[in-house]
């Protein structure tokens, strides 16, 4: 399978603190992929290092071979990376239908002059991207929410709806942050087979960075574990749960063990 | 043409025949109404302006007296300068044509200056948030008139007397429709819900792929175009201006305008202008009739006091705004669709 997201030995300082060290991954098309880790492990500082909301120190994140380093967030999202936020990030003066509409500015070819013109072909592209903004809504659901406020959904609502704002946007690599964080069991259910259903039906990869062990091992193909920066693991669900450096680093040390620097060392 | 642009051309229309047939009527025999008339015009320009910048993009700028200043002396120094040209051109001041180009020309020319100069502060400074972005562009603001307040050429402390009085409904009013339409017909428009985007949430456009920079300098140049306009027609309506009509609290008075109509809504902020520039007047009248003690008089005609008063109450009471923002948000504009 071909490669789509390449982290090659990518390295975050804040002055005299490594945040990640030399950390490798890579996401293959159309795979759904996990990001584990205790707190304090590096999991958002990865994330923000993929969104261009920081730039590795040393290192290259790489989309389909070319070199996202140094991009702004807007422009990484141009490339085909959108993602969602842990605290729900919507508009929150816009109604439904405007969050996904919003979103569809990326790839307009209409601009400024044209909204004041209002010629043949900006009225087109409008009419095109209300229809496309309604199919999305529609395939989540939310068509009948068109004209509510997003702040009046509920909770489940919202996060359907900054996926489905995430995917207005065309990505070919969506990235989900702690999307199960304060959902109930059942909503986290929901929330697998929702994921599962983008994952498959818009044909795009996804990158899982949560918290819940339930939901990571329940729909991801291949985990990568993270702990104090340093990549501790990296296997399909099976493998991850049974590996002892990841259980320590979940549960703890127990008394006398001395095995974590070096099992960070071995697995570079 | 679609219904965007036709309604554009049917309101231009409306003010040429008004200004055509009962401009000299209602300038010679209610002059007192025809003042206030213009003024009013001039603020709703300032004010829908500003409010692209201040309530659909989310930007505190306190500045747009100081790209109102820009645009007065361009024109009016450009008049100065370069009337007797097109009238020699045209034949004459007495001439319409001639006025009417003249000051057309000065308007355009007002306009574009100032769009530079909000171009040139908005580059560096609209990086900066909240309240450093309103001490920058207050500042700016500020040096702008010292620095006028320090050119001879313009006049300097003794103020710059403009040739002829040369404004009019049509003018007025012309640019009052021109520049409403610009703003509902930019953020009416997929394009357009970026600037709302910027407002709610800069963080999430940008993960959006919404170049947010982008939209900042966009809705500060298109600002600071009106104000320049406004300045135009501000100019070539007193035929005198200073430096002291550009202070700080000229842009004070546009930003009150812009909260008490609710950042982000055209209409409510249209009828704030009205409501704010004829309240002092009205008040002035009722101050002299025998309604009044004449010990309360001073107070009446006391606008900051009450413009204060008013405020706080409004803020109590509709902390949206007299309108809020549900006209932003509501689409009638951009689905008066063509197909």
């Amino acid at each position: 399978m071909d490669s789509l997201l390449k982290l090659d030995n990518c390295t975050i300082r804040f002055g005299g603190l490594t945040a990640v060290a030399s950390f490798s991954m890579e996401i293959r098309k159309r795979e759904l992929v996990g990001l584990i880790g205790p707190n304090g492990a590096g999991k958002t500082t990865v994330f923000n290092m993929v969104t261009g909301v920081y730039r590795p120190t040393e290192g290259n994140v790489l989309l389909a071979g070319e070199r996202l380093n140094g991009l702004k967030p807007y422009a990484i999202t141009g490339k085909g990376i959108a993602r969602t936020f842990q605290n729900i990030r919507l508009f929150s003066s816009l109604t439904v239908f405007d969050n996904v509409r919003a979103a569809f500015n990326l790839h307009l070819r209409h601009g400024p002059s044209h909204a004041l013109i209002r010629g043949k072909a900006f009225l087109k592209e409008e009419s095109d991207i209300e229809n496309r903004t309604m199919e999305l809504l529609k395939i989540f659901n939310l068509d009948r929410l068109r004209e509510a406020m997003c702040k009046s959904l509920p909770y489940g609502d919202q996060r359907r709806l900054e996926i489905v704002r995430a995917l207005a946007t065309q990505p070919r690599l969506l990235l989900l942050d702690e999307p199960a964080a304060g959902m109930t069991p059942t909503e986290k259910s929901n929330l697998m087979r929702l994921i599962e259903f983008v994952q498959e039906t818009f044909d795009i990869s996804v990158l899982l960075v949560e918290h819940d062990m339930r939901v990571v091992m329940g729909i991801c193909k291949r985990i990568y574990v993270l702990d104090h920066g340093v990549r501790i693991a990296e296997g399909p669900p099976e493998e991850i749960r049974r590996d002892p450096k990841v259980i320590e680093a979940y549960l703890g040390e127990g008394p006398g063990e001395e095995g974590k620097g070096e099992g960070a060392g071995g697995e570079r | 043409m679609s219904r965007g642009p036709l309604s554009l051309v049917v309101a231009l229309l409306v003010c040429l025949v008004v200004s055509l047939f009962g401009e000299n009527f209602i300038a010679s025999n209610f002059a007192y109404y025809y003042d206030i008339l213009i003024t009013i015009g001039i603020n709703i320009i300032l004010a829908t302006s500003l409010n692209l910048v201040n309530g659909y993009t989310g930007q505190f700028s306190l500045g747009h007296a100081g790209f109102m200043a820009i645009g007065a002396y361009a024109s009016g120094s450009w008049s100065n300068h370069l009337d007797p040209v097109i009238f020699g051109l045209l034949g004459g001041p007495t001439n319409p044509l001639a006025t009417n180009v003249g000051l057309f020309v000065s308007m355009f020319f007002a306009g574009v200056l100032a769009a530079i100069a909000g171009f040139a502060v908005g580059v560096p400074s609209l990086r900066l948030k909240g309240d450093y972005l309103a001490i920058v562009t207050l500042g700016f603001g500020e040096i702008i008139r010292v620095a006028i307040l320090n050119t001879d050429f313009l006049g300097a402390s003794r103020g710059l007397s403009v040739i002829g009085s040369y404004t009019n409904l049509f003018w007025t009013y012309g640019s009052v429709v021109l520049c409403t339409y610009v703003v509902l017909g930019l953020v009416h428009s997929t394009y357009g819900r970026g600037f709302l985007t910027v407002r709610d949430d800069e963080v999430a456009a940008e993960a959006m792929g919404i170049n947010t920079t982008k939209y900042k300098v966009l809705a500060f140049v298109v600002a600071s175009f009106f104000a320049g306009i406004a300045g135009a027609l501000y100019a070539h309506f007193k035929a005198f201006i200073t430096p002291e009509g550009f202070n700080f609290f000229r842009s004070v008075d546009v930003v009150v305008i812009v909260i008490l109509g609710g950042m982000g809504s055209t209409v409510g902020v249209t009828v704030a202008a009205v409501l704010l520039t004829i309240l002092p007047e009205g008040l002035r009248a009722l101050a002299h009739t025998q309604f009044v003690p004449p010990a309360y008089q001073g107070l009446l005609e006391n606008r900051l006091i009450l413009y204060s008063l008013l405020l706080i109450t409004l803020m109590l009471t509709r902390p949206q705004g007299l309108f809020g923002e549900r006209t932003a948000s509501k689409e009638r504009f951009s689905r008066s669709r063509g197909n």
